[in-house]
C-alpha cells in the first residue's frame, strides 16, 4: 500500500514550486516534446481519449471528448479557463497543485492550447486562496520569462497567453458558465446550456473549461502516452487521482494514488479513524455527493465506477469522513446551510427550496420537526431536482436525500424524542460540531 | 468636487494596481477587470462605500449599478465598515468535524462579540465563512481576507491575536 503520485510527485511543499525545481524534475518537457516535434493536435486529443482522463472537478465528463468539441476553423480568438474555484465542502487539493506544482498546471494549460488553437486562457483561482493566486501569477511571471507562455512559445509559431483571475467569495462560480460569467466582470449565474462553452463561451468566442487537476495530469499523459496512464488506474478510470481526506481521520490531507484504490487502504494512509472510534458514514466525492453508510464504503474501490455504484459520485475527490459520534441531522443541516447561503437567486426553485430544505432540517434539528417533515423534504428535492439552469439545485437536494434514506432512524428519532440519537457530550468531545443549548 | 466624491478617489498606487488588471484581458473587456479593482479599493478604503464603488465603476467605463453588482454578490467584499482586522472562520462541515466551531467560539469568547459583529475598539470584526477549500487545515481562518491560518487551535489563535494586536 503506498501513494502512486504524478502531479505531488517530486514536489518539496513550500519549497519546489519555483520554474527551477520544475525543469529539474523534468518539467515542460512535454511542451517542449509537443511544440518541437509540432505533434499534429488532433493526435494529442486522441492520446488524451485513450487515457480516459476524466475531468477531476466533479462531472467526471472524457477530457478528450471535451476538447473535440471546440471548433478547429473558428476564426478569431479561442479561450481556456482553468477552474481552480474551488469551495466545495471538503475538497482542497486543487490549492495543493496550485501550491506546490503550479506550473504543471501552466505546462498542462499551454498544451490544451496548443491542441485546441486557443489563443488565451484564464486561471480563475479560489477568492479565500487569496496567497496562491499570488504565487501562480509569480509563476506565470517565471513561465512568461522564459517563453514557455506568451508570443512564439519556444520559438515556434505557437502563441498563448495566460493569466490569473481571483473570485471573491461565490461557491456558484465554480459552475462553469458562472465563472465566465465572472470573468467578464458580472455576478457569477450560470448561464442557459446550450449554447455550450465550446460554441459560445467568454466573450462569446469558443471556450473550454477544465479543472486544475485535469490541467495538471495532461504533461503527464503526453509523456508517458494515453495507454501507459490508463493502466496506472483501471478501465474506463486512467491514471492517479488526488483524494482530499478531511474530518475524522487521524491525518487529513491530500493523498494521490491510482484509480481503484480500496477506500480501505485510502483510510488507512490518512492515519485511519480519529481516537480509533468507529466509522459511520463518509461523503466520498465533495459535499454534493450522496452520503454512503460505513459499511457499503468500506467495500467501495476509489473510482469513478465502484463509488456511483454504491449510489453516490466520485465527484471532486473530496473524502468526508464521520464517524459514530457525529449526529447526522447535524451534519445534514450544516451542509443545507451552506448551499442555502450560496443559491445565486437565478432559479425559484434553488432559491426558495434550499431555504425550505434548510429550515425544516434546521427545525427537526432543534427539537420542532413535524411527523410529515421526512416526506416534506423529498417532495422538496423533488421539486428542485432537474428543474434548474445549473446543478446546484441538485447538490443541494442530493445530501438531503441520502442522508434520509441512509439514516433515517436518525432523523426519526429527532422527531419524536425532540433531541440527538447521540448524546450531546459524546457529539461534543468527538464529532467536534457545534452542539446548540436547545439540543 | 464634493467631499464625498473625493473621498471615493483612489490613489495613484492602486490605480496602477488596477491598470495592470486591465491589461489582462482583451482590448474593451476592462470590465473584467472590476472583481480585482474593488478587491483593491477595498484594501485601500477598508470596505466599499457607494461612492467608492460608484469610482470603480466610473474608471472601468462601466455603470455604477453593474459594480454594485458584483459587489453585492461576492461575499468578501464589505458593504459596510468592518474592524482593523475582520477574521473570518470557516464553521461547515469538514471543518467542523475539526473543531471549526469550537475554534469560533473560542474567537467569539476571547473578543466579547459574535458572528457580524466588531469590538467596540473598532479593531476586529468576526465573520463566519463558508468553505474556504482548505478543509484539511482545519480549523481554518482568513485574516483581512488575503492571508490564511491553518490549524488553528486556542494557542495558535491567542498567538495569532497577540500578533495582529501589534499591527
Amino acid at each position: 500500500m503506498s501513494a502512486r503520485e504524478l502531479i505531488l510527485a517530486g514536489t518539496d511543499g513550500d519549497r519546489g514550486w519555483r520554474l527551477d525545481n520544475y525543469l529539474a524534475r523534468g518539467g515542460y518537457s512535454a511542451l517542449k516534446k509537443v511544440v518541437g516535434e509540432r505533434i499534429p493536435p488532433e493526435n494529442i486529443i486522441a492520446e488524451l481519449k485513450a487515457s480516459v482522463l476524466r475531468g477531476r472537478g466533479g462531472a467526471g465528463f472524457p477530457t478528450g471528448l471535451k476538447w473535440s468539441f471546440m471548433p478547429r476553423s473558428f476564426p478569431g480568438d479561442k479561450y481556456l479557463a482553468c477552474n481552480s474555484d474551488e469551495g466545495e465542502p471538503g475538497t482542497f487539493k486543487d490549492r495543493d497543485i496550485l501550491r506546490y506544482n503550479p506550473h504543471t498546471v501552466i505546462e498542462g494549460m499551454a498544451i490544451a492550447a496548443y491542441a485546441m488553437g486557443a489563443t488565451r486562457g484564464y486561471n480563475y483561482i479560489h477568492g479565500e486562496i487569496f496567497e496562491i493566486y499570488e504565487r501562480f501569477e509569480e509563476a506565470l511571471a517565471e513561465a512568461r520569462a522564459a517563453g514557455l507562455i506568451g508570443s512564439n512559445i519556444l520559438g515556434s509559431d505557437f502563441s498563448f497567453e495566460l493569466f490569473a483571475h481571483h473570485g471573491y467569495g461565490a461557491y456558484i462560480c465554480g459552475e462553469e458558465t458562472a465563472l465566465l460569467e465572472s470573468i467578464e466582470g458580472k455576478k457569477g449565474q450560470p448561464r442557459f446550456k446550450p449554447p455550450f462553452p465550446a460554441s459560445y463561451g467568454l466573450y462569446g468566442k469558443p471556450t473550454t473549461i477544465n479543472n486544475t487537476e485535469t490541467f495538471a495530469s495532461v504533461p503527464f499523459i503526453i509523456n508517458m502516452g494515453g495507454e501507459g496512464f490508463l493502466e496506472l488506474g483501471k478501465p474506463n478510470n486512467g491514471g492517479t487521482k488526488l483524494f482530499s481526506v478531511s474530518g475524522h481521520v487521524n491525518r487529513p490531507g491530500n493523498y494521490e494514488i491510482e484509480m481503484g484504490t480500496p477506500f480501505a487502504e485510502l483510510l488507512e494512509m490518512a492515519g485511519g479513524m480519529r481516537g480509533g472510534r468507529k466509522l459511520k458514514g463518509v461523503i466520498p466525492g465533495g459535499s454534493s455527493a450522496p452520503v454512503v453508510p460505513a459499511d457499503i464504503m468500506m467495500d467501495c474501490t476509489m473510482d469513478y465506477d465502484s463509488i456511483s455504484k454504491a449510489g453516490s459520485m466520485l465527484g471532486s475527490g473530496a473524502v468526508i469522513v464521520m464517524d459514530e459520534t457525529t449526529c447526522m441531522v447535524k451534519a445534514l443541516e450544516r451542509l443545507s446551510y451552506f448551499y442555502f447561503e450560496e443559491s445565486c437567486g437565478q432559479c425559484t426553485p434553488c432559491r426558495e427550496g434550499t431555504g425550505w430544505l434548510y429550515r425544516v432540517v434546521h427545525r427537526i434539528e432543534h427539537g420542532l420537526g413535524r411527523p410529515d417533515d421526512l416526506d416534506l423534504l423529498n417532495s422538496v428535492t423533488g421539486n428542485i431536482m432537474g428543474r434548474t439552469i445549473c446543478a446546484l439545485g441538485d447538490a443541494a437536494s442530493m445530501p438531503v436525500q441520502s442522508f434520509v434514506k441512509h439514516f433515517g432512524d436518525e432523523f426519526l428519532y429527532h422527531i419524536e424524542n425532540k433531541k440527538c440519537l447521540v448524546p450531546p457530550e459524546v457529539q461534543y468531545e468527538g464529532s467536534q460540531i457545534y452542539v446548540s443549548p436547545k439540543c | 468636487m464634493d467631499t464625498t466624491k473625493e473621498q471615493a478617489m483612489l490613489s495613484q498606487e492602486a490605480l496602477q494596481q488596477i491598470d495592470r488588471e486591465v491589461a489582462k484581458y482583451p482590448a474593451g473587456r476592462q470590465q473584467s477587470a472590476v472583481m480585482a479593482a474593488l478587491r483593491i479599493a477595498q484594501v485601500e478604503k477598508g470596505w466599499l462605500s457607494r461612492e467608492t464603488i460608484a469610482y470603480v465603476a466610473e474608471y472601468l467605463d462601466m455603470p455604477a449599478v453593474a459594480a454594485y453588482e458584483v459587489a453585492s454578490f461576492y461575499n468578501m467584499y464589505d458593504l459596510e465598515p468592518v474592524g482593523r482586522h475582520k477574521i473570518t472562520v470557516c464553521t461547515n462541515l469538514p471543518c467542523a468535524l475539526s473543531g471549526g466551531v469550537h475554534a469560533a467560539d473560542y474567537l467569539k469568547e476571547k473578543l466579547g462579540i459574535g458572528f457580524n459583529e466588531t469590538t467596540a475598539d473598532g479593531k476586529y470584526t468576526l465573520k463566519e465563512g463558508e468553505c474556504m477549500g482548505a478543509c484539511g487545515d482545519a480549523p481554518v481562518l482568513l485574516v483581512n481576507n488575503h492571508h490564511m491560518c491553518s490549524w488553528m487551535t486556542k494557542e495558535k489563535i491567542d498567538q495569532m491575536l497577540a500578533d495582529l494586536e501589534s499591527k
